[in-house]
């Protein structure tokens, strides 16, 4: 079997850092990547955009760059369009590449595989024309694509604004941006606003978007709330409450968002111990002050780890690259310490926004624990919530056993989309939305391996 | 806590389920102890497989029983649990491996049972049209089939509920002493006593005989199953073959399970299984090699449950030889889902008359002490 000293897994900005870090040191690093150039969510396409296109996207986006300099600089080798579907507790990969299946392994691993849009399943999300703000972003960057017939942005979280300033500067109409979040949730953020304004640019650079759209005439409701996404065969109309009233928007596109959760699929299919974070609403990989994870050899970095953001995710790689580079004896303890010192200062300046912006951000309760009962939670095997509620109340008491009577999560997104609901909607049922109790157990291959790719697998020599 | 009951049983998979059940039916009240949630190991998450076909020999008195109970399962647990009796085929490739399957069949008559049969290739390839051409024939039960694990220990679950069992989850048993009127348990959620304690326990079933200084060969293995997204309907037998490790079939929802005992690494004090898929290799080159139409059909999922495996491959049903009130059922080796109903049956006969009909010698836990003690 093919192994590595390090493999890094995904190559947005803590994968990058990580990789870059490590291979400066010595380290002999693989950097995996899903996508076809370096740069990540975040920085997709950053090395190849048009110049024209990246200045719609900003200075933070172009940053990018810099990182993927640096990484090519390295000694670091880069393994692009590579489909990861496996990784064990014995850091053992599963790798599609060309459509050729092999294992490949390594001494030590950095997980950097970063976020994902936090699914929520609210009344109509299935329909065709609803789709997440996420994927909007995505066409916008890699292709250049943007709604033609206007868009609805509806949801909580600072990218619904950020999409919408990118729409706004391409020309796209915009019928209205709906805010579901919590009218407390300003109040409830306040306390940490002091500490959030050392890292103020993050708060001015929201204030500023939502002048420009203000400015341009684009119609904000806040407070929404009992959002429907509602039509026939495709999305005709958004329905919502606001300030006690009912109201209807026609539109045949809405986009979709309610922040981001660190995407665990992979770091729990390692079988890392992960913990329920109250704050964040979603599994966290528990881990040390290194991101080193409960299981040997394997560490988790930059929005995988716990919502950071770009920028912390970069310092984050780094200081991984660093303890990588301790771990495989290329410098001790006290020279990773010095090494990484500049970087835990930057980061720790870098997260002083984050409980304000989790506490502004804050998804009411409800949305995530208490969908309707006629509302699909699992998509791909069409379970709605009342089909949930059931197996609960006849004794099914995690989401596991949830799984295994109603095929809720046994569709081939492997419970991506549904997994945090059902936690919570069994949270609630059982009395303590505080007291989740763990999440599915993930089942490789994470990603669908066709039965010919796995009769070929390159597993190498046996070797024991 | 401090609990009483007529019986306590050890273990709240299929067995021990089971067992509960059919002691209600007869009037006794149980309390089931399972240190996780019921059917979470190897009850709930095996292949399902209602199979007669090409069991060992012992067996096959049970598994003709037991198939009984599952034409009718409503009857016994007011659910269907999924069960479709289309029969289950193993597929002979050469004329040597079908006369190696005759032989099995002429065995079985000498004995008085009819149950399997031998079918030629052209019957063959109407039962099952996708399978790769040049097989020669096969081994059939039309009676065999399937049934939906996880739903069946509900029903079952459910069912001895009904007739009054208590089901405690989350409890681990600790500890056994006999007491002046019976058996004591040390659990982690206190003591539990009772005159009659029945070891269901699967792959941790040696552990509890070893508290009671019996000491039985038992190994915890899991089998892994792999699972593919949904296809157009294609088959409605389950499919095994002859001289592989294949067990192949197509639920009613269109996705394919594939088993066939391939083994899973298990860390068994983490209880915690890793999917081999340099193993899973030889498994997916069986499926090509038989269902060439398959080559491009996506796995979306594999797992493994933890079972108890015997040297000889087959259970141990019984009262125990070292205690008196103790009795077993364990060890099904990766193929007790079907016996279930009827182990239960026997468990409650074993316990309430002192005896069963069915012959259940093969299965004493004696067989390993006095091999054992044979040695030098």
């Amino acid at each position: 079997m093919e192994k590595h000293e390090l493999i890094v897994i995904g190559g947005g900005p803590a994968g990058l850092a990580a990789a870059t870090s490590a291979a400066n040191a010595g380290v002999e690093c693989l950097l995996i990547d899903e996508q076809a150039t370096p740069g990540g969510q975040i920085y997709r396409a950053v090395g190849t955009i048009p110049e024209k296109r990246a200045t719609l996207l900003g200075p933070d986006y172009q940053y990018g760059r810099k990182l993927v300099d640096q990484f090519n600089h390295s000694r670091a080798s880069y393994l692009s369009s590579t489909t990861l579907w496996n990784l064990n507790s014995q850091r053992q990969i599963g790798i599609l590449r060309d459509g050729k299946a092999s294992l490949i392994s390594a001494d030590r691993i950095i997980i950097a595989t970063g976020a994902m849009e936090r699914p929520v399943p609210f009344p109509g999300w299935t329909l065709p024309g609803v789709m997440s703000a996420g994927a909007g972003q995505i066409l916008l960057k890699s292709s250049g694509l943007v709604p033609g017939n206007g868009v609805v942005l509806a949801g909580i979280g600072p990218l619904l604004l950020l999409l919408a300033w990118q729409y706004l500067h391409a020309g796209v109409k915009i019928h209205a941006i709906l805010d579901m979040s919590p009218a407390g949730n300003l109040w409830r953020a306040l306390p940490y606003l002091p500490g959030a304004l050392l890292a103020h640019h993050y708060i001015l650079k929201g204030l500023r978007y939502q002048l420009q759209l203000k400015l341009a005439g684009v119609k904000f409701y806040s407070g929404v709330t009992e959002f429907h996404a509602v039509g026939g065969d495709t999305l005709e109309a958004v329905e919502f409450t606001h300030r006690g009233g009912r109201k209807r928007i026609d539109t045949q596109l809405l986009l979709s968002h309610f922040g981001v959760i660190p995407d665990s699929h992979l770091s729990r299919c390692a079988g890392c111990d992960h913990s329920w974070d109250p704050n964040q609403l979603c599994w966290r990989p528990v881990a040390d002050m290194w991101d080193n994870s409960s299981v040997d050899g394997i560490a988790i970095v930059g929005d995988g780890a716990g919502i950071g953001g770009a920028v912390a995710a970069r310092h984050a790689g780094r200081i991984a690259g660093f303890e990588a580079a301790r771990a495989l004896g290329r410098m001790d303890a006290k020279q990773r310490d010095i090494a990484a010192r500049k970087d835990q200062g930057w980061m720790r300046d870098d997260l002083r926004v984050r409980p304000f912006l989790e506490a502004r951000f804050h998804p009411p309760a409800e949305l995530l624990s208490a969908p309707p009962d006629e509302t699909i939670v699992c998509r791909c095997e069409e379970v709605n919530a009342g089909a949930i509620r059931t197996a609960i109340h006849s004794g099914h008491q995690d989401a596991n056993q949830v799984k295994f009577l109603t095929r809720c999560g046994m569709g081939p997104c492997q419970g991506r989309q549904c997994d945090n609901a059902v936690s919570q909607i069994v949270a609630r049922e059982l009395g303590d939305e505080k007291m989740v109790s763990g999440g599915y157990r993930i089942r490789p291959p994470i990603r669908p391996l066709t039965i010919e790719q796995l009769a070929a697998l390159d597993a190498g020599a046996d070797p024991k | 806590m401090k609990a009483n009951a007529d019986v306590i049983i050890i273990g709240g998979g299929l067995m021990g389920l089971s067992t509960a059940l059919h002691l209600g039916r007869r009037g006794i009240k149980t309390v089931v102890l399972e240190k996780e949630s019921p059917g979470r190991h190897a009850s709930g998450v095996n292949a399902g497989g209602l199979r007669q076909l090409n069991r060992h020999m012992a067996e096959i008195p049970l598994t003709v029983a037991a198939a009984e109970i599952w034409k009718n399962i409503r009857d016994l647990v007011d659910d269907d649990c999924d069960v479709v009796l289309n029969g289950q085929v193993r597929v002979a490739e050469s004329d040597a491996t079908l006369q190696k399957l005759q032989a099995r069949v002429d065995a079985l008559k000498a004995q008085g049972y009819e149950h399997e049969q031998i079918i030629d290739s052209d019957t063959l390839y109407r039962l099952v049209p996708k399978l790769v051409g040049g097989c020669v024939g096969a081994l059939y039960n039309p009676d065999d089939g399937s049934a939906r694990p996880f739903h069946a220990a509900t029903a079952f679950r459910h069912k001895a509920i009904a007739l009054g069992a208590e089901i405690h989850s989350g409890v681990e048993v600790l500890g056994i002493e006999e007491s002046s009127d019976g058996w004591k348990l040390d659990t982690n959620r206190g003591t539990f006593c009772a005159a009659t304690v029945v070891n269901c326990a699967g792959g941790w079933a040696n552990r509890l005989a070893a508290m009671l200084g019996e000491s039985v060969p038992l190994t915890p293995k899991a089998p892994t199953l792999m699972v593919t997204e949904r296809l157009p309907p294609f088959l409605d037998l389950t499919v095994g073959a002859e001289g592989y490790q294949l067990s192949f079939k197509q639920m009613q929802n269109g996705t394919v399970i594939i088993g066939g005992a391939h083994l899973a690494k298990l860390d068994f004090e983490q209880e915690q299984s890793v999917i081999d898929f340099a193993t899973l290799k030889t498994s997916a080159q069986t499926v090509t090699r038989f269902f060439p139409h398959m080559a491009q059909v996506r796995i979306v999922r594999s797992w493994a449950g933890i079972e108890g495996f015997m040297p000889d491959n087959i259970p141990v049903i019984g009262a125990s030889s070292k205690a008196d009130g103790i009795f077993h059922a364990f060890g099904f080796s990766a193929h007790g889902f079907q016996l279930s109903p009827v182990v239960g049956r026997i468990m409650s006969e074993l316990i309430l008359d002192g005896k069963t009909d069915l012959p259940i010698e093969p299965f004493d836990i004696r067989r390993f002490t006095e091999s054992e003690s044979q040695e030098p």
